[in-house]
């Protein structure tokens, strides 16, 4: 069995009190929520908080997922599972069941929280790329107050964020536009693997018209996990297959990724756009409400 | 009496397993449950590097740390001679590294602490000082001249070259390719892969400083020769060794040869005089312990034009890691991958198999392979499809034109395995009809219309199983015969002791049923006594499907023993002469008057009463025997497998999959059944996932179920099975064995069918996994060499 250096543990029975407990511990303390990647990097020994602090009892405060005002809201705490069992997110987002579906395997996905991966930031999480397409914002609190940052801004390089030590992400929040679709596209060695490429789409309609759209790649080296000289291109357009391809083909040159046992770099460039004009075109299918 | 219709379940057919009452409820019994009062804990440190020599290692840190008992690297184990221990293929294999480490994950140092943390923490603490040198890692740079020679431990080795063996005929082979109208060749690997059983290797050692006996939990495969090993090892007398495998989770082959881990455990057992537990982690596992195949051939084909098979040569370059140490009987250090003509009419065939060394892993016979028969029947198998590619012929006709006909049984291939039974069209037609072949072709001629990827895959394998003919075959000198004892106890219940070990098989069921079905007892009154050397008969235990072929035909007979002096007791029960008795399946009657008879049960007590019995007949029921196999048995199956293949992404969905599998007289269907599934996964899984590569530096790139990918039930369409009977003429039973028949025969069905989907390019072949990656490459005309890291 593999087992990890000694630490201690705390739990957090308030916001407030894991907010302390991150500041009295010090910068070697680690939040720990599923567990689902903090743990395993624990055991390998790759990973070696001196502390981690549980916010697992947090769930009344952290797991939830509303809609308010504009917004669709997602508690830092909320489980892959919750988010897939959410009606009112397939509703405004199925791109989030799309990607869910493929996250992972059920036993991960019923502990492994959406805050977790997003703080993990594993160049290969999926849920980055869902949240960089929706263009999304998170919520996060410290001692010194709370704010808000773009999930597009909050990825500094692989497994590093913006967060510092003492700061907890409370919860993200979706902007609800009218006349959209949204969907993902992953490919993966197999089911429960991360994946080789995926990529998210988030498509609004003026008619057959792109009004406005957000592109999500993950596992390919784009910077931040967008693809922003694509989204540029694409706005305006009509929506058809020339303009996806068009649009997906610039998202793959602004891709780097790198070859390792899941493919080689042109391999997987390939995939950018091909990932890419598939979630296009079923984000804009979605749009014109002609697929559930 | 009671009737028929009451009789609880007796002798063959579908039952529950026995040992599932105490699995399915958690309640099984597994190396890492042993708990003895004071055990300590150990835990190895592995080398970082592929190749490196030890300048020197400090322990001081590590035995500082409190809890920790005692810290031992190979310089300790030199004083006691135990440093290098023998392999099961006569070579020596390092128990703690001493002068280098010749792969990454080799034994460097032992730490004995009081917890399994403490032990951890303490093994980070020894400082090793490491030389890094240049590192083999591809099985073909391994002969070149200038290769870093791995084994300069041994003196005469001035190269990486082990072995070379060939069989068939190489002159007479060359005159059919030479007068061939066809000829087509191809290289083909069979990438290095693991068993991966879910649980891993461990033990736990407890030597009794006072009687001097050592009780040894392990997870072994084969407890009897794991004992004769250590008595010869580390001198210990045999008697004074009691070796206990007990519930095992998975062996596949990975559990037959003896591993540092296991003999570390006794030494820490030794020097603290206290039980020590090891037990690895799921890293070390995948990293040290017996991989399998790492074959790189290269197949030719010989046929006529209009596709009749006239021969077929292979050289193979075997990868063997760092230490020789594949197990299987001696003679062959191939295995029995010469069994590589198949299921074909050949008029000359030809291998010729080198071993090398390199900075990997030991091991190379495991994954259910029957001793290299995978390899075998993955080779043959491509290259039938590979001719049939450049014969544009469809690949069912091919085979059905060539498969050995069943009058040509008991057959002898042209490398001299004599074939018992069997009917190999028959099983073929069988698939082809359940499949509904003629539709899929149509189906796919359609698609392909279309643009769309869809391919049908064939393999048609014959495995050769239960090893075996004892003047054939031995491992380390030991004779590959099994025995077994049967005692019914007086009230005419049954304990059966053998030599083999379940690692999920269910022995404790097929076992029971075997005796059940030669005596008429119900299947839940047989108790299977198995995996305890102090319990059971020698024997050498359960891998390359032996299982059934040799202990299973042992229990046959030993209960045809007890049935025979069952009938000379009931002569004197029912005081006639035993000629005038007939069997009646439960009871001994007299001939022509079923009324007067004796069931086996009341047989039993009266053979322990006071009934006065036959001169020279001694009283109670009970037997023993010894199997000695006249021959291997030949399972035989025709598989087919239907892939969809995404032209955008290369991802392939296997969409059914039709077995037909004949392993002869079937004892438990349902565990038949079961096995076939395991082993169709299996093949799921190595076609298109898993491989163990390597980087330039020797780095082991699939040391986590995150990278070394099993398949789950999602990449696993519902197969579909079928079955034909064809008998063992040679076997009390007539069974064959059935263990790794699928995991033989399926890989290459697999492939045939995704490389069928992607022939519209042009493609003929690409090896395995055929990740989506590497068949997009190989759909642009570069297929990747999937054993080395993606460049
Ligand atoms: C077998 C397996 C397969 C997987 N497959 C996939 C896959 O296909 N795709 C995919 O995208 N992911 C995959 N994952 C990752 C999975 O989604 C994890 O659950 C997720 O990455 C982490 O969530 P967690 O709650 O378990 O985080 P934890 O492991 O608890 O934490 C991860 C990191 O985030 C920090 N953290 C957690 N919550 C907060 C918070 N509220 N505020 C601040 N910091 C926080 C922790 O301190 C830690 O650094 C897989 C994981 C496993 C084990």
């Amino acid at each position: 069995m593999q087992v990890p250096a000694p630490f201690t543990y705390e739990r957090a029975t308030s916001v407030e009190h894991a907010i302390e407990l991150l500041g009295q511990l010090g910068p070697e303390a680690r939040v720990v929520a599923g567990g689902h990647s903090l743990i395993p990097m624990m055991k390998l020994r790759l990973a070696r908080p001196d502390a981690l602090v549980d916010i697992n009892d947090l769930g009344a405060e952290l797991a939830q997922i509303r809609v308010d005002g504009d917004a669709l809201v997602i508690g830092a705490l909320a489980r892959h599972a919750d988010v897939l069992a959410s009606a009112v997110v397939g509703e405004h987002f199925p791109i989030f069941h799309d990607a869910e579906r493929v996250i992972a395997d059920p036993v991960v996905r019923n502990f492994g929280t959406v805050g977790g991966s997003l703080c993990q930031a594993d160049p290969a999480e999926d849920l980055a790329a869902v949240f960089a397409a929706l263009d999304a914002v998170a919520v996060l609190r410290g001692a010194a107050g709370v704010r808000e940052v773009r999930v597009r801004e909050l990825h500094v390089g692989p497994y590093e964020t913006v967060l510092a030590p003492d700061e907890l992400m409370l919860e993200l929040r979706v902007p609800i536009r009218p006349g959209g679709g949204s969907a993902y596209e992953k490919v993966e060695r197999r089911v429960g693997d991360y994946p080789v490429a995926a990529a998210g789409a988030a498509v609004w309609l003026d008619g057959d018209t792109v009004r406005d759209v957000g592109i999500g790649l993950t596992a390919v080296g784009a910077e931040h996990f967008t693809a922003p000289a694509a989204e540029e291109a694409l706005r305006g357009q009509p929506a058809t297959e020339e303009s996806f391809q068009a649009a997906a083909r610039l998202a793959a040159e602004h891709c780097n990724p790198s070859a390792d046992q899941r493919g080689p770099v042109d391999y997987k460039r390939h995939l950018a756009a091909e990932l890419t004009t598939r979630a296009l075109r079923r984000a804009a299918a979605r749009a014109r409400g002609q697929e559930a | 009496m009671t009737t028929v219709e009451e009789r609880p379940h007796t002798g063959f057919g579908r039952t529950l397993r026995k040992e599932d009452v105490r699995l399915v409820r958690g309640k099984g019994n597994y190396v890492d449950d042993v708990r003895l009062p004071g055990m300590l804990h150990g835990a190895l440190l592995r080398s970082p590097y592929a190749h490196a020599k030890i300048n020197s290692i400090d322990t001081s840190a590590a035995e500082a740390l409190p809890g920790v008992k005692a810290v031992v690297t190979g310089e300790t184990l030199k004083g006691l001679g135990l440093a290098w221990m023998p392999t099961l293929s006569y070579d020596v294999q390092a128990v703690l590294a001493t002068d280098k480490v010749r792969y990454q994950g080799q034994e460097v140092a032992f730490v004995i602490a009081e917890d399994h943390y403490t032990a951890r923490d303490a093994v980070e603490l020894i400082e090793v000082d490491y030389e890094p040198l240049p590192v083999v890692f591809d099985a073909k740079r391994a002969l070149e001249p200038d290769a870093p020679v791995i084994r300069d431990d041994k003196e005469d080795q001035r190269d990486n070259h082990i072995f070379d063996w060939e069989s068939g005929d190489a002159a007479r082979t060359e005159e059919v390719f030479a007068n061939a109208e066809v000829v087509v060749a191809e290289d083909i690997l069979y990438p290095r892969v693991h068993p991966a059983p879910l649980e891993t290797c461990g033990s736990v050692a407890d030597m009794d400083p006072v009687t001097g006996k050592l009780t040894l939990w392990t997870t072994s495969q084969a407890p009897h020769a794991h004992r004769t090993v250590y008595a010869l090892v580390a001198g210990l007398p045999e008697h004074k060794i009691r070796v206990i495998a007990p519930d095992i989770g998975g062996g596949f082959g990975g559990k037959v040869g003896i591993y540092p881990g296991y003999v570390m455990s006794i030494v820490g057992s030794i020097v603290t005089g206290r039980p020590v537990k090891w037990v690895e982690d799921r890293a070390e596992h995948l990293m040290s312990t017996a991989f399998a195949r790492d074959y790189h051939m290269r197949g030719e084909i010989a046929a006529t034009k209009d596709g009749k098979i006239l021969g077929l040569r292979v050289k193979v370059i075997a990868d063997h890691g760092a230490f020789n140490a594949t197990a299987q009987p001696t003679k062959f250090p191939a295995g029995f991958f010469h069994v590589f003509t198949g299921s074909y009419d050949l008029r000359a065939a030809h291998c010729a198999v080198t071993g090398v060394y390199t900075n990997k892993a030991p091991g190379g016979v495991a994954y259910a392979c029957s001793f290299r028969i995978t390899e075998a029947v993955y080779l043959v198998e491509r290259m039938v499809d590979v001719l049939a590619y450049e014969l544009k012929a469809d690949p069912a006709e091919l085979r059905m034109k060539n498969l050995l006909k069943p009058d040509q049984f008991p057959y002898t291939t042209q490398t001299g395995w004599e074939y018992d039974s069997g009917d190999y069209p028959k099983a073929l037609q069988l698939a082809m009809e359940m499949a509904g072949y003629d539709e899929l072709r149509r189906e796919q001629a359609e698609k392909r219309e279309r643009g769309e990827l869809m391919g049908v895959g064939i393999a048609f394998f014959t495995e050769a199983v239960g090893a075996g003919p004892r003047k054939h075959m031995d491992i380390l000198g030991l004779g590959m015969a099994d025995g077994a004892e049967l005692r019914i106890h007086p009230t005419g219940k049954a304990v059966l002791r053998i030599s083999v070990k379940t690692q999920g098989q269910g022995h404790e069921t097929t076992f029971a049923q075997i005796v059940g079905n030669e005596l008429g007892l119900p299947t839940a009154d047989i108790e299977v006594v198995h995996g305890d050397t102090d319990q059971t008969p020698f024997g050498l235990g359960t891998y390359g499907s032996r299982s059934t072929p040799v202990s299973g035909a042992a229990t046959a007979l030993v209960a045809r023993k007890i049935r025979d002096k069952a009938k000379i007791v009931a002569s004197a029960m029912l005081e006639v002469s035993p000629d005038d008795l007939e069997w009646a399946g439960n009871r001994w009657h007299v001939k022509g008057d079923p009324e007067q008879g004796k069931t086996i049960q009341e047989i039993a007590l009266a053979a322990h009463s006071s009934l006065e019995l036959p001169e020279g007949v001694e009283g109670h029921l009970d037997a023993t025997t010894v199997y000695n196999p006249p021959n291997l048995t030949y399972p035989f199956g025709a598989y087919i497998c239907v892939v969809d293949v995404d032209k955008g992404t290369g991802a392939v969905k296997v969409r059914r999959f039709i077995a037909v599998d004949d392993c002869g007289v079937r004892i438990n269907p349902m565990i038949v059944e079961g096995q076939v599934h395991g082993g169709l996964a299996d093949g799921v899984g190595m076609a298109l996932m898993q491989v163990m590569a390597f980087d330039e530096e020797g780095n082991h790139l699939g040391a986590s179920f995150m990278d070394y990918l099993l398949p789950t039930s999602l990449e696993c369409p519902s197969w579909e099975l079928g079955e034909t009977v064809t008998p063992s003429p040679h076997h009390p039973i007539g069974a064959k064995g059935v263990g790794e028949s699928a995991t033989v025969g399926s890989p290459a069905a697999v492939v045939n069918a995704v490389l069928d989907a992607i022939r519209p390019y042009g493609v003929r072949h690409a090896d395995m996994p055929l990740t989506p990656a590497a068949v997009w490459a190989a759909m642009q005309g570069r297929p990747i060499r999937t054993d080395l890291a993606i460049p």
